[in-house]
Formats: structure tokens, sequence, C-alpha cells
């Protein structure tokens, strides 16, 4: 079995589950004032400060969630439920994570007033025109992915930051791809922004860096105006009731730890498997083409996005996992259809473009030997779904 | 009717198959006996919509996601791999587009029978075969036999189930590529039972009826809105106006319900549409006995396994699903093929598929184009 689809969800760590699974043992609930409860407290708050110390951020601006989705949901719906008074638009790039991008749409039937931003021809946001977009009148606030979970292009989170800081907009940020890839630190990217503008709210998700899936995080400036989705006991500054998932926090904290300090060295390491599987595919499907920045440097280091023309994806998957390879082909919808992805859609490609492509991750656990898998298999599974090897018979 | 049954073919070795899984308890038998059968099975839920409903409404309705999580489950069951493929484009151009279209142009398709020509022994077997599986495997009832001048399509056991009619559109070459694993069932509640046996979780779904692409099945309500309303004329036989009407598309041959006629007819009998006209957008009225039809003929023919060796021959016709099949003579030329029913036929329209059986064989089919009246006007 061949694991490349890293960014779907990545191996669970082993010192993560063993943490995880020596926190649940333990009782008692955080919010309760006794004993047990002051225990698991402790616990929850250490955690709470190991995953500030590793984002860049105060203890108290890390309100932990279920999940990147929780994440986006409570900081972009968070944000526009508290915009000023006579702002009504969102600053939506193209070809965002569906969790932006429905969030926003449904927040568009309540009325906001949705200002796209084009991406450039490699999947990245345009400082400029992001920066010309903030400007417009009524701007409430802006969403933006440091780097595309699709074809993996890197975004000047910084520049965008400090565009969003200098119109007085509030940003929120969706780190959920880049976490644990790319540096991160809240403080510098939200620098000397004044207060409720500039980066005041990033995501991340657990289960892409090796700890349990239903993990998360949003960090949320001390001076950010944010509204809760969940209301209840008012935990974690009132902005995330329900009772805290200590073992989850513990698990995640320590992923994040492990994550950060291997960060340098795993990305090098993952830069070296992914150019050698970049090219080792196009050696062997020349009209394979690869999408996203072809510069190292501007893309993710474990992700090669991948077009084949003439070969549905959908072909090409089924004759990767039966050679035993796990990838994808973007993200799936509930019924489990590979949808033509408005990701490559983004990029200016057709509807036939956008269906047939291949996304190849590698994390932690990749080896040459995932990418000689790929290698062996490639140019037969491109022959038979494009419908050369059949045709004429 | 039915004479000696021949043995249907048995597949023998293992074959690489993929299942076409709808989420309903038929084709989940069929994959899971082709399981059994020693053969290398691989599931695939075709998503023929885009716009499908997250949960089904009793019999009706497809492509759910309650019906792609029934056939992952089934798949689960069996212990096979199982995808589901977006083939919503396809079945939106060479099913409901064509549907809507022949009802545009006056005449009475049958989807399911397009389904089967265009997508499932078309584009998913095409794909199939490129992707190095030697057959699809469906839970239709029909079976295959291997006879003298090769593979023959043939009724299924159960009568009642038999579904050879929507099958009549496919040729030798996709035949030779097609698995019916339960033709030989004598009956549906023995499907349902191994289905229980089995541990299906589907055995107990109610069959799908009506069109899946009309949720509600009010076919004539989705047909207005597709087509559009426009007012138009009720003639009867010798063309004198005798009504009125909000759109051709809503009749349909041999319908008397909804004429809503102004001018009762002189022998004062009901009156029932003989014809629709589309381009003039009118409708043709006239008694019962008007609407036997005493000859019917077209050119889109196709055969299921080798042609008829002669021009004429003696056969039996069968014009709809479920309708029963009448003795005939067929003629079989270069424009296509005349039928002369030994009893006049009820209720045919242009655009059915009228099937050719001898005995249970299933010998092909043809687009209906023309009738001819076994009433002459003014008779």
């Amino acid at each position: 079995m061949h694991y490349l689809d890293h960014a779907a969800t990545t191996d669970l760590r082993p010192e993560a589950a063993e943490e995880w699974l020596r926190v649940a043992r333990t009782s008692g609930n955080a919010s309760s004032t006794h004993g047990a409860g002051q225990r698991a407290r402790r616990i929850l708050e250490e955690s709470r400060e190991r995953l500030a110390a590793v984002l860049g951020c105060d203890p108290i601006e890390v309100v932990l969630t279920s999940g990147g989705t929780e994440s986006v949901n409570l900081g972009v719906q968070g944000l526009w439920r508290s915009r000023l008074e006579g702002r009504d638009a969102i600053l939506l790039p193209d070809g965002e994570h569906h969790a932006t991008l429905d969030t926003v749409t449904a927040l568009a039937a309540e009325g906001a007033r949705v200002i796209p931003v084009a991406l450039d021809g490699v999947g990245r946001i345009p400082v400029g025109s992001f920066g010309a977009a903030l400007a417009s009148e009524g701007a409430a606030m802006a969403t933006a992915l440091m780097a595309n979970n699709e074809v993996g292009t890197v975004n000047d989170a910084a520049a965008l930051a400090a565009s969003a800081a200098e119109a007085g907009v509030p940003l929120h940020l969706d780190a959920v791809a880049a976490f644990g890839h790319l540096p991160l630190s809240f403080a510098a990217l939200r620098a000397d922004a004044p207060a409720g503008a500039g980066l005041v709210a990033l995501s991340v998700a657990g289960h892409k860096i090796g700890a349990p899936t239903g993990t998360g995080a949003l960090v949320v400036a001390r001076t950010a105006r944010l509204a809760p989705l969940l209301h209840g006991g008012g935990q974690q500054r009132g902005l995330r009731s329900g009772t805290q998932d200590v073992a989850g926090a513990a698990a995640f904290a320590l992923a994040a730890e492990l994550a950060v300090a291997e960060r340098a060295t795993e990305s090098s390491r993952l830069g070296v498997l992914r150019d050698r599987l970049a090219a080792g595919i196009r050696e062997r499907v020349p009209s394979a083409e690869l999408l996203g920045d072809p510069d190292p440097s501007g893309r993710l280091p474990g992700n090669v996005h991948l077009l084949f023309p003439g070969a549905p994806s959908e072909s090409l998957l089924f004759l990767l996992d039966a050679a035993g390879i796990s990838a994808s082909a973007g993200s799936a919808c509930q019924a489990g259809v590979a949808e033509p992805s408005h990701v490559v859609r983004a990029l200016g490609r057709s509807v036939a473009e956008a269906r047939s492509v291949i996304r190849f991750t590698l994390g932690r656990t990749s080896s040459d030997a995932d990418v000689d898998a790929v290698l062996a298999v490639i140019g037969d599974a491109y022959q038979r779904a494009s419908g050369a090897a059949s045709s004429g018979s | 009717m039915v004479g000696p049954r021949p043995a249907a073919r048995s597949y023998t070795g293992s074959m690489r198959v993929l299942a076409a899984m709808s989420g309903g308890v038929d084709s989940a038998v069929a994959a899971a006996r082709a399981v059994e059968a020693g053969h290398d099975v691989v599931g695939v839920h075709l998503a023929l919509s885009r716009a499908g409903g997250t949960l089904r409404t009793g019999s009706r309705g497809c492509c759910t996601i309650e019906d792609a999580m029934d056939a992952r489950r089934a798949a689960d069951l069996l212990g096979i791999p199982f995808y589901v493929w977006d083939f919503s484009e396809r079945f939106r151009e060479d099913v409901i587009e064509d549907f809507v279209s022949e009802y545009r142009a006056g005449r009475t398709p049958n989807p399911c029978l397009r389904c089967n020509e265009k997508i499932k022994f078309a584009a998913l077997l095409e794909r199939a075969i490129e992707l190095g599986f030697d057959a699809v495997c469906t839970g239709h009832y029909a079976t295959l036999v291997d006879g003298e001048d090769g593979l023959e399509l043939h009724r299924a056991s159960d009568a009642a189930k038999d579904q050879s009619y929507v099958l009549g559109v496919l040729t030798a070459e996709q035949l030779a590529h097609t698995y019916f694993p339960l033709g030989s069932t004598p009956s549906k509640a023995l499907v349902r039972a191994e289905a229980a046996e089995r541990g299906l979780s589907v055995a107990q779904k109610p069959d799908s009826h009506d069109i899946c692409f009309i949720p509600d099945g009010d076919t004539r309500g989705w047909l207005a809105e597709k087509v559009g309303a426009e007012q138009g004329e009720i003639l009867d036989r010798d063309g004198a106006v005798v009504g009125t009407h909000d759109g051709a598309h809503a009749f349909t041959v041999g319908q008397r319900r909804g004429l809503r006629l102004g001018v009762p007819a002189p022998d004062g009998k009901p009156r029932f549409v003989l014809e629709v006209r589309p381009v003039s957008n009118t409708v043709v009225v006239g008694p019962k006995e008007a609407l036997a039809i005493a000859e019917i003929s077209g050119e889109r023919r196709s055969w299921a396994g080798a042609a008829p060796s002669l021009d004429e021959f003696a056969c039996e016709v069968q014009i709809r699903a479920h309708a029963d099949p009448v003795p005939a003579r067929a003629f079989v030329s270069a424009e296509g093929v005349r039928v002369v029913p030994d009893a006049p036929l009820d209720g045919v329209a242009p655009g059915q598929s009228a099937v050719l059986y001898v005995g249970t064989r299933v010998l092909g089919q043809f687009t209906i184009d023309r009738t001819v009246s076994a009433v002459p006007v003014g008779a």
C-alpha cells in the first residue's frame, strides 16, 4: 500500500496516539472546580500554551475546535456577524477550500456581498488585486488560504495580512494546508496591525499534522471582534462553548510540537521526493502538466498536482488504487463523486481539464518506495485511462 | 408462448467484472453472485444526477446520497472495492435531453432503454474495457445464451420481472461484455430472500419505478416546464377543430382523459388521442377502434446478436416494457424494419421501441417511426 494522499489526512503520530489515550484515561471535566476538574484543566491549559508557542500567539488566543471546517466557519461567520456597521462585503479569493466557499455562499444568502479576487495562472492570490479589493467600498472582512490545499501554491500571507491591516479590514487566514509545512507565526503575520484589523483569525487542523481527527484550533487575536457559533457554557472566552476535549488538546499540542520541530528537515526531504515524483511522471507521460507554481519554493513541499490531458481522474484513480496507490483528484463531495475541481477552474482551465487532474501529496511516512510505485504504473495507467490503450480495438 | 428454454450461459473461470450498483437489491445480489462465482469484482455506482436529492422518498428518485450509500454498504459487505463515477453529463445529454427532444418531436421515448443503450452498456462499458475489465454486471432480469450463431439474449425466467425489452437495444458486441447473474432466478421474491440471507441491508428496499430523473413522478408537469406550454388545436380525423389544448407534448397516443373537448362526437362515444403533431402543435382524436394499429415500421434498428438471415420471418413483437407480445411477420430491408402483427396493436406511439422475439429470444429492436391504422379514415 502506497499512501500519497497526506493532504486528505496523514498518519496519526505514534507519540500523539499514546498521549491521546493516556490523557483520555484520566477523568475530569476541565470546567469543574474539584480536584479531578483541576487536574484536567491543568493538562488542557498546558496544551493550549504549547500550541500557542508553536503558533506564535498568546494562549488566550487559541480557541480549540473540532477541526478545520469548524475553525473556518467560526472565523468567517464570526467576523461577518460582528462586522462594523455600514460594511456589507466579504473579500473572497477564487479557489478557496469548500469550508470557506460554502460558508461565504451561506452568508451571501443572508445578504453578504461577495467581492471575488481572481487567482493568477499558478493559483496564487495576487497581492495587488487583493489590496485593491480591500480598498473598495464596504469591505467588512477578508479571507484567504495561506497555501492552496489542492494545487499547493503558497500565498504571500505576510503581504496579504499587511494590506488588510493597511485597509483596516479584518482578515481570516486558512492555514489548514500550510500548518506544519511552512514557517508560521501568528504574531509575526499580525505585525503591528491596528486593533480589529489585519490578521485577526487563523485556522489550523490537527489531523493534517498527525494529531487525531476531531482536533483543531482557531487563533483569535485578543482585539478581534468575533461572534461565536456555539452558545452554552461560555468556555474559551465565550467563543466556543462546550466541554473541552482535554485528551485531544494534549495530542494536538504534542503533534504540533513534533511537526514544527522537524519541519525544516522534513520539508527538504519531501521536496526532493516531490521533485523526483513530478519529473518522473512527466518523463513517462510527457503530456502531463504540473499545475500550481513550478518554482519549488512557491509550493507546498509534499504537493505534486498534475493535469493528465484526456484521462478522466476517475479512471486514473481507479487504476492507481488497483495498484495499491492512494491519491486524489482534489476535494470530494459527500456522495463520493469527484467534482470538477473549482481550484483548477480558477486557474483558467476547462471543465474537461478540471476532471483530468491527480493530486499526489507526500508526508511524514512517505519514502522513495512510494515514488517508485507511482512511476512503475503511471505510464500504463495514463494509456488506459485516456483510451489510448484500447483505441482501434 | 414459452418453448423449451435454452440453458443460460455459464461464466466459467475468473473474469474481471465491473458491477454497476444502483443501491437497489437486484444489483447488490447480482454483484454478490458474481463474487461468489469466483470473479474479480469491483463495484461502481453511477452518479447520474448532479442535483440528486439527499434521501429517497418511497420508490422514487435516483442517485440520492442514500442510494450511493446503500450501494457502498453492499460493496463493503461483499468485500469488493467500490467507486462512484460521475456520468451525469452523459446522462443529461443522452437520456434527459433525448427524452425532451423526443417529446418535442411528438414521439414517446423510453428513457430506461436509452440509458441502457447509451450509458450502462456504452459509456460505462467502454470505460470498463479501457480499464481492463472483461464484463459489466448488472441486476437486470434477462439471460444470455450461447447459441449456434453466437451469443443470444433471452427473456428472464421470471416473466413478471423480465427486463429483456429495455435491453433489446444491445448489440452482439455489447452482449459479449455483459453479465446478468439474476436472469435465471425464478422470482424476485427469491432475490429478496437471498439478499436478506446474505445480510444485505437493501433486502426490503422498495423497487424503483417511474422515470428516475422526474423525482415526483409528474411526467406531464415536468415536460410542460421543459417544453413550455403553447395553445393549439385538437382535430378529429376529418380535420375539424373539436377543441384546444395547452401544448401537444402533454398528450400521448391512446390517452382519453384531460381532452376537455368542446364539440361532442357525432356518435356520442368517448374519443382518444390518435396522433400528436408537434410541428403544427395539434392533437388528433378519434374513436377507440381507430387506435388499432395494423402495421409499424422504423429505420433505427439493432440486432441483439446475429442479424436475422431472412428478409421476412415470423416473430412476436412487443411495443412496451410490460405489453404482451403479439405474433407478427417482420420484413427487413435496407430502409429498416416493417412489422405486420397478426392482430392489431393498441396504444402504439412513434418513438417507442418495438422489440422482436422468437420464443424467449430477443432478435433485436427498432424505433417506431410510422404506424398504419387498422381503421381507415371514414370507415
